[in-house]
């Protein structure tokens, strides 16, 4: 009996050991990372369940906060670790760049369910040579109902204004979709963000206008945090990513609310790191996530719009809450009046300026 | 033990040499052994030293070679550099500079090196990314002449100052990083200048994080001195109970510690609550202790206390309390004789406790990224940013680079002051 015992546990320990070493060659799992939180779950539940069950490959998920330094570091060390990962605009397009990723053959990804081509079915900008898109996310701000009993904010001015209504800001801590804000709540057209911004003028303008609310920021970094910060009342209101105020409201049922005025949208997008172990089923992966189903099935999760226009007829309820995810998206008639796209060419080619300048500020 | 030795004469001279027993040379022999012994030594820290240099030597190294080394415009760009070598920058390079410049474009798109030339270039003259890499898509497409076609696709390479940035970047050792982590750069003709004053931040921050440690030193002094006094001064037994309450939170863990202060100072935290409660300040007026500078230099203190107390106390165990008594009997007063007799014998201590938590603290990472806030963040903090977000290593490298600096600078001065050889850590 003890033999066996002890035969079994030497055998379990090496089956563990061996399993440790080929995890990153064996091709029956996949390592995905994304942001975490509501947003992971959502691709969880529309896309790594429906894959493992089509397909019995395991998938692996992780978290990480945004940015390259990751995928720089496994790549330039030749140790891929990560199979699949979720970036955003700027991010994808820099490290296609750089040549951090894999080449994507856009002949992989399949037809809409209605039949149209799908270089035609992603909306524009979204397949890009080494990354394909899926979500439509917006960077919103949020306030607490509770706050302000008569009548909250409605507009991007409202946020820099402290005086009518009072309370602390939370921010994320980077320039980018900030100094966007900023012009727009200084009365700055939409359709003119950029170009002001392309001028030492315009970025002077965006930094005073930040200067004015800077005593009453705090900075947050992790997407999962301006909704605990509302909710904690550290601050009163706070720019967020819209999905993950959503999910607070629909689902943790806090009283919250979404202004979307100057909301500024933005894509997420897969890319496959450089020398991936499990490059093909990664590939495998995308196809099978981007298809108009999935799509649509990750709007039941998230109110995240989908990049294919055949999804967008196919969304429906929240899958716990019940609510019509319809209106929630950013992409919906009502949200989007005032919206202004992140220029990821703008931000690619000015975030190492923009961010020294921002960090100089914050120090300042 | 050397062996058994003999002495023994041969002949009866006095300057025959002395010999073991069996007949070599008594001072060979006696080297031979020292050698085996040496060897013996030298394998037992092999192991030590090969780790020490694979780990600690030798990464360091190569981060500092890591903020000079420039090789990525020079490989990828041959025939660019090679023209420019030559170029005066008075005015923008003839179009030989531009057929050159569209060849080198062309060669590194398709070996997809582009977008590394574009961002480091990016990261000297903001903007140039897309210029580089946009220019890359369309030159295959153009042909001689090619100066009026790169100027009409972008203004920039109608500008000196793009020109310069290339040329500046050509050689394969560069200054361009440490010229950046203390705000400076070359212009367009190629003198030092000061950066435009919204971006500068790396002095400043030198100075708040050299600032910010010299505070720590001194609370973990001011603080640190009574408990080692006192400790040093308590019967054993007593002494070693007391010990305890140093060493439990210096084997805590630092993220809990960290995570401790931001529960207790934090404006919906407990000492924020008790004071509402107790009635000080009312719930508008909840005070901002943490994320910010004042934060970090409680919480760091706390946490690099104990390598202040640990070498005051060892050194204080050592000072014979009858130097105390003789002072006394001899007239002092009980202050005095503290003051002139047992404060200058803790002086070794002192110089290595803070020595030690000045050293731990320029360095400081986590905690001021915890609870720093906006102006509580340090030079590390900086250092992290460019490693993590930005990538810009050569820069991050150099900061580093700095860093280590300061630190042997240190290390030099307290060694010609105080000397290294009276640490003494306990």
């Amino acid at each position: 009996m003890i033999t066996k015992l002890k035969f079994t546990t030497f055998v379990a320990a090496g089956a563990i050991a061996l399993g440790a070493m080929a995890s990153s060659a064996s091709a029956e799992s996949l390592t995905v990372v994304s942001w975490g939180g509501a947003y992971t779950k959502s691709q969880v539940e529309a896309y790594h369940k429906p894959f493992t069950k089509e397909t019995g490959i395991s998938i692996l998920s992780e978290n990480y906060s945004g940015g390259l330094a990751e995928v720089k570091a496994q790549v330039e060390a030749g140790s891929v670790k990560w199979d699949l990962i979720d970036l955003e605009m700027s991010d994808a397009v820099r490290g296609c760049d750089e040549g951090l990723f894999e080449q994507i053959d856009p002949a992989i990804l399949p037809k809409g369910d209605d039949g149209t081509p799908a270089e035609k079915d992603f909306i524009d900008g979204s397949v890009t040579d080494c990354a394909v898109g899926t979500i439509v996310w917006s960077t919103i701000y949020a306030y607490d109902k509770g706050k302000f009993p008569g009548g909250g904010p409605k507009t991007m001015a409202d946020f820099f204004n402290t005086k009518a209504f009072p309370g602390k800001r939370g921010m994320r801590k980077t320039p980018k979709a900030n100094l966007e804000m900023a012009l727009i709540a200084d009365g700055v057209s939409n359709d003119k963000v950029y170009a002001m911004l392309e001028t030492p003028a315009g970025v002077d303008r965006a930094f005073a206008k930040l200067d004015s609310i800077k005593d009453s920021v705090v900075w947050w970094e992790a997407g999962a945090q301006p909704p605990q910060l509302l909710a904690d009342g550290e601050v009163a209101m706070t720019t967020a990513y819209n999905g993950r105020i959503f999910n607070a409201i629909a689902v943790e049922s806090k009283a919250f609310e979404i202004v979307w005025d100057g909301q500024v949208y933005d894509l997420d997008l897969w890319a496959v790191p450089k020398g991936a172990p499990n490059k093909d089923t990664a590939m495998k992966f995308i196809a099978f996530s981007t298809d108009t189903k999935r799509l649509a099935a990750q709007a039941a999760w998230i109110s995240y719009g989908p990049v294919r226009n055949s999804s967008i007829p196919l969304i429906g309820k929240h899958a716990e809450a019940g609510i019509e995810m319809g209106p929630h998206m950013p992409t919906a008639a009502a949200n989007f009046k005032t919206a202004i796209q992140n220029d990821f060419e703008f931000w690619a080619d000015r975030q190492d300026e923009l961010n020294n300048r921002f960090n100089a500020w914050l120090s300042k | 033990m050397v062996g058994p030795y003999s002495l023994s004469y041969r002949g009866g001279e006095m300057s025959e040499l002395l010999t073991t027993v069996d007949g070599r040379p008594l001072k060979e022999a006696l080297a031979n052994a020292e050698r085996s012994k040496r060897i013996r030594a030298v394998l037992l820290v092999l192991p030590l030293f090969v780790f020490i240099f694979f780990s600690f030597l030798y990464p360091i190294a190569l981060m500092l070679y890591r903020s000079v080394e420039n090789p990525l415009i020079a490989e990828h760009m041959v025939e660019t550099v090679a023209i420019l070598e030559n170029w005066d920058v008075k005015e923008v390079p003839s179009e030989e500079a531009f057929a050159a410049l569209a060849n080198d474009l062309v060669a590194a798109r398709k070996t997809r090196e582009i977008g590394k030339i574009a961002t480091r270039l990016n990261f000297e003259t903001p903007g140039l990314r897309s210029v580089i890499t946009g220019t890359g898509r369309k030159a295959p497409r153009w042909g001689p002449p090619f100066k009026e076609q790169f100027i009409a696709y972008r203004s920039e390479w109608g500008e000196l100052e793009t020109w310069a940035t290339l040329k500046r970047l050509s050689p394969t050792i560069t200054t361009v990083n440490y010229l950046a982590a203390v705000d400076r750069k070359l212009n367009v003709e190629g003198n030092v200048v000061q950066i435009d004053e919204n971006y500068q931040i790396y002095v400043d921050l030198f100075m708040r994080t050299a600032w910010m440690s010299i505070l720590v030193t001194l609370a973990c002094v001011i603080l640190g001195f009574p408990i080692a006094y006192m400790l040093a001064s308590l019967p054993l037994r007593q002494s070693n109970m007391l010990m305890i309450l140093v060493l439990l939170p210096f084997w805590t863990s630092l993220l809990v510690r960290t995570t401790s202060w931001i529960v207790l100072l934090q404006t919906q935290g407990v000492l924020n609550d008790l004071m509402v409660w107790v009635g000080i300040i009312n719930d508008a007026q909840r005070i901002q202790l943490i994320f910010n500078a004042q934060g970090t230099v409680i919480a760091m203190t706390q946490i690099l206390l104990p390598f202040m107390v640990l070498p005051l106390y060892s050194v204080m165990k050592t000072i014979p309390p009858s130097y105390l008594r003789a002072a006394e009997s001899l007239g002092a007063h009980r202050f005095l004789a503290f003051w002139r007799v047992y404060v200058p014998n803790t002086l070794p201590g002192v110089g290595a406790g803070c020595l030690l938590v000045f050293i731990l603290a320029i360095g400081y990472y986590i905690t001021p990224a915890l609870v720093g806030g906006q102006d509580g963040q340090m030079i590390s903090n900086m250092i992290a940013f460019h490693m993590q977000k930005s990538l810009n290593w050569g820069l991050a490298a150099a900061l580093g680079g700095l860093l280590l600096l300061g630190v042997v600078l240190l290390y030099w001065v307290y060694n010609k002051l105080v000397g290294i050889d009276r640490l003494q850590m306990g």
